[in-house]
């Protein structure tokens, strides 16, 4: 035992006396870093382009510094007023010291739009008082009313005291329907203003659906695909990745062409008499068009996790049932079924997942009711500008797709998914 | 024994086996297995035998012919109407199941009540010494322990033909010879029929009552492992079941039984006819290794040969032997007390008797 000794503490040592765990991780480090300079480029890249971007934008949805950065002196202001007593003369001599400063910055246009989004129609109000606030002299509270009498209006000054806040649970409110009011509370909207919760609701369920057509659509294929020959199944194969060599903007505008009111279909319904001429069916521009695309669109990716798995199913098993006594649906389902499982829940996961998300296909052919909370998020994106509401609406769906992941890996176990 | 397709317990009746309608796997074959009866069908791969398996199991068809299962012809009954226990070379096992739900499946589909399942899928177990390991896994068993299983498994709902494909193909060497004994003991126990398809040799002497050995798709020789080393039919046979040297030369006289044979080298031989041709035409000559005598006196078949090269196995010593012209003549002389030591490039008399020396076709 010279080269190699145990004290008394139960630590091995290597022969020169150093703890055997430390010489082990010296040895191993070259290797490590070596490793570690293999992915690091790409490491980088997914930090700077995907993981980065994502982090700052959801951010937005709990953190918006519009007002506050434009209007220090007045945020000061309406921080420390309680929201139920009148407006002082001191929040408004703020508020016309920050207009001036704004309208000099060019970010008055801006600080408008937040409070606008608070309490709609003040977006003038703040824009026209903002032209005449550098004339405007004490007592200010009556030269801003002088100026607009909304500015009586104690509400006006609750949803600067909203949007005053930096840090705020306001978008995440709207995104379910809900007002955050200046007093810390929350309550629904009206009945006419509620759009979030059923959207979610809608995308849920086309997701699905479209989950539940691609796997009744895709077992007897990947079946079939995993039981024919190698050669065969490996020409069949390129049926099914063909769609994945075409644009996607293609694919779908091709259904808009065959479902369409005057479309292939329709023709061949109304010329086989399933359908009168004036009572041609609506296939495209609802929620049919966007289901018959999603799943046309989404089917590789359950047949691709599903055919590998069942190729890998040895005919042996389904034999050994069957020599048991087994007839052949029981075979099928006591032990065909359960072992084609992992690769049903792999092809499930990706489907689900990715209609959850799912934008062009919506937007070309959703029409009213076949649109999903992706297009209004790109909508509050692009058009209304709202990046804290579609970061806080994309915030929700990040977060329901990972409790869904969280309760796959519970129920079936993520090691069981077998993509390839 | 069984001659006909009618007192037979499983015959195959002039089957023949075609998948592509321009080859035959399966030639003609006739054979008749016997109730209680251990079969082997050995062969090397290629040869027909699983696809025999595979006729009798079920799991297809007979381009022509009969089989018949205790008299009735099965070719129109599907596998799982048959009833008969089948053991694979992967074993199988559902891997979803655990074991006793493996073993339990052949009777839940049977209709068997719980209580009823629950003793002979135990019995079963206690019958591999397997009792303990009910609640596991098959992916939580050695190879060893699933070919345990596996065998219960057919065995649990008490069929009367068991057919096991390779079942030990995939064990080492010694768990192999093990679970051979162990097979042997359970089909003499019960009293199964058991059709075993191996292309092991050492397998099939071990196990079998009776040995069928396949080569291009046709049954070769069909004989208890004694008959089939000690008097092998053909060339092929010879070859393919244990060691042999095999001498090639030409029929000189044919005397009953006995057959002169000479040798490119001016000498000859006798011989016992088997297989040969007539006067004039080749033959092979097949002598075991272990049947040659070393250092005999002058005698009818002795002959003049040189040690090329000794290789120690321990219990007996591989002698490589220049012999009527032949390098690759093997002699194995075994290690007792006193025996005598031989050198490379010694030259040294050895001989075999008449009836060890069989005549057969030249291949």
């Amino acid at each position: 035992m010279a080269d190699m000794t145990a004290l008394d503490s139960g630590v091995m040592m290597a022969a020169d006396g150093t703890p055997l765990k430390k010489k082990l991780k010296q040895a191993l480090f070259l290797s490590r870093v070596r490793a570690f300079a293999l992915v690091a480029p790409l490491l980088l890249f997914i930090l700077a382009s995907f993981i980065v971007p994502i982090v700052m934008l959801l951010w937005q949805g709990v953190h918006n510094d519009t007002y506050t950065k434009n209007m220090p002196l007045s945020a000061k202001a309406l921080y420390e007023w309680d929201g139920q007593s009148d407006p002082t003369e001191s929040m408004a001599e703020a508020l016309v010291a920050d207009l001036v400063v704004a309208r000099d910055n060019k970010t008055i246009g801006r600080v408008a739009t937040r409070v606008n989004r608070e309490y709609s129609g003040t977006r003038s109000l703040f824009t026209k008082s903002a032209r005449s606030a550098a004339k405007m002299e004490a007592p200010f509270l009556e030269a801003l009313i002088d100026k607009d009498k909304d500015w009586a209006d104690i509400e006006v000054w609750k949803a600067m005291k909203i949007a005053s806040k930096s840090y705020t649970p306001a978008f995440y409110a709207a995104a379910v329907d809900m007002t955050y009011n200046a007093d810390g509370s929350f309550e629904r909207v009206e009945e006419q203003g509620r759009i979030y919760v059923k959207l979610f609701l809608r995308t849920f369920m086309v997701s699905l659906v479209v989950t539940l057509a691609c796997f009744v659509l895709g077992f007897p294929v990947a079946y079939l695909l995993s039981t024919l020959p190698m050669r065969t199944s490996n020409l069949l194969m390129i049926l099914v990745l063909l769609p994945f060599w075409t644009s996607l903007l293609v694919r779908t505008t091709a259904w808009i062409a065959m479902l369409q009111s005057q479309g292939i279909l329709n023709n061949i319904f109304v010329a086989v008499g399933i359908t009168s001429d004036d009572a041609r069916f609506s296939l495209i521009y609802n929620m049919t068009g966007t289901l018959i695309a999603m799943t046309h669109i989404l089917l590789p990716f359950m047949i691709l996790p599903l055919y590998s798995v069942m190729r890998g199913i040895s005919p042996s098993y389904v034999r050994a049932a069957k020599s048991l006594g087994a007839t052949n649906w029981t075979a099928f389902w006591r032990v065909y079924f359960p072992a084609t499982i992992p690769g049903i829940g792999a092809g499930a996961l990706l489907v689900f997942i990715l209609s959850i998300g799912y934008y062009i296909t919506p937007a070309l052919v959703g029409g009213q009711n076949g649109t999903l909370i992706s297009n209004f998020i790109a909508d509050h994106m692009q058009k209304t500008l709202n990046w804290s509401l579609a970061a806080a609406l994309g915030g929700l769906l990040l977060a329901s797709v990972l409790i869904l992941y969280w309760i796959y890996d519970k129920v079936v176990g993520i090691d069981n998914m077998k993509l390839g | 024994m069984a001659t006909s397709a009618t007192d037979a317990f499983v015959a195959f009746d002039r089957v023949q086996k075609s998948y592509d309608g321009e080859t035959l796997v399966v030639k003609d074959l006739n054979l008749f297995i016997d109730k209680g009866e251990f079969l082997t069908m050995l062969g090397p791969s290629g040869s027909g035998k699983t696809t025999c398996l595979m006729m009798l199991a079920g799991f297809e068809t007979a381009t022509h012919g009969d089989i018949l299962l205790d008299g009735r012809p099965i070719n129109n009954i599907p596998p799982h109407k048959r009833g008969i226990g089948m053991v694979f070379q992967n074993y199988a096992l559902f891997p979803h199941m655990t074991v006793a739900e493996n073993l339990a499946f052949p009777l839940e589909v049977r209709g068997m009540g719980k209580a009823d399942r629950e003793a002979k899928v135990n019995r079963a177990l206690d019958m591999v010494q397997m009792g303990e390991f009910g609640s596991r896994r098959p992916a939580q068993l050695s190879g060893g322990q699933q070919q345990r299983v596996a065998l219960a498994r057919a065995l649990v709902f008490e069929p009367e033909l068991v057919l096991m494909d390779e079942p030990l193909g995939a064990l080492d060497k010694q768990l192999r010879e093990h679970m051979q004994y162990e097979i042997k003991h359970i089909h003499e126990r019960l009293g199964v029929t058991v059709v075993y398809v191996t292309h092991d040799q050492s397998e099939a002497l071990t196990m079998s009552d009776r040995i069928a050995v396949f080569e291009d798709g046709r049954i070769q020789q069909l004989a208890p492992p004694a008959d089939l080393y000690e008097r092998p039919d053909n060339a092929f046979v010879a070859q393919f079941i244990g060691e042999n040297n095999k001498l090639t030369g030409t029929v000189e006289a044919i005397d009953g039984s006995t057959v002169s044979v000479g040798f490119a080298d001016g000498e000859s031989c006798k011989a016992l006819s088997v297989n040969n041709g007539p006067v004039g035409g080749p033959t092979l000559l097949s002598i075991r290794p272990e049947r040659v005598q070393i250092g005999a006196e002058e005698g009818p078949n002795t002959v003049e040969a040189q040690v090329l090269e000794l290789i120690y196995l321990g219990d007996h010593i591989r002698c490589r032997m220049r012999v009527h012209g032949n390098d690759d003549f093997i002699v194995k002389v075994p290690n007792s007390a006193g025996h005598e030591h031989l050198r490379v490039g010694e030259t040294t008399r050895v001989a075999w008797k008449i009836e060890d020396c069989r005549a057969l076709d030249a291949a």
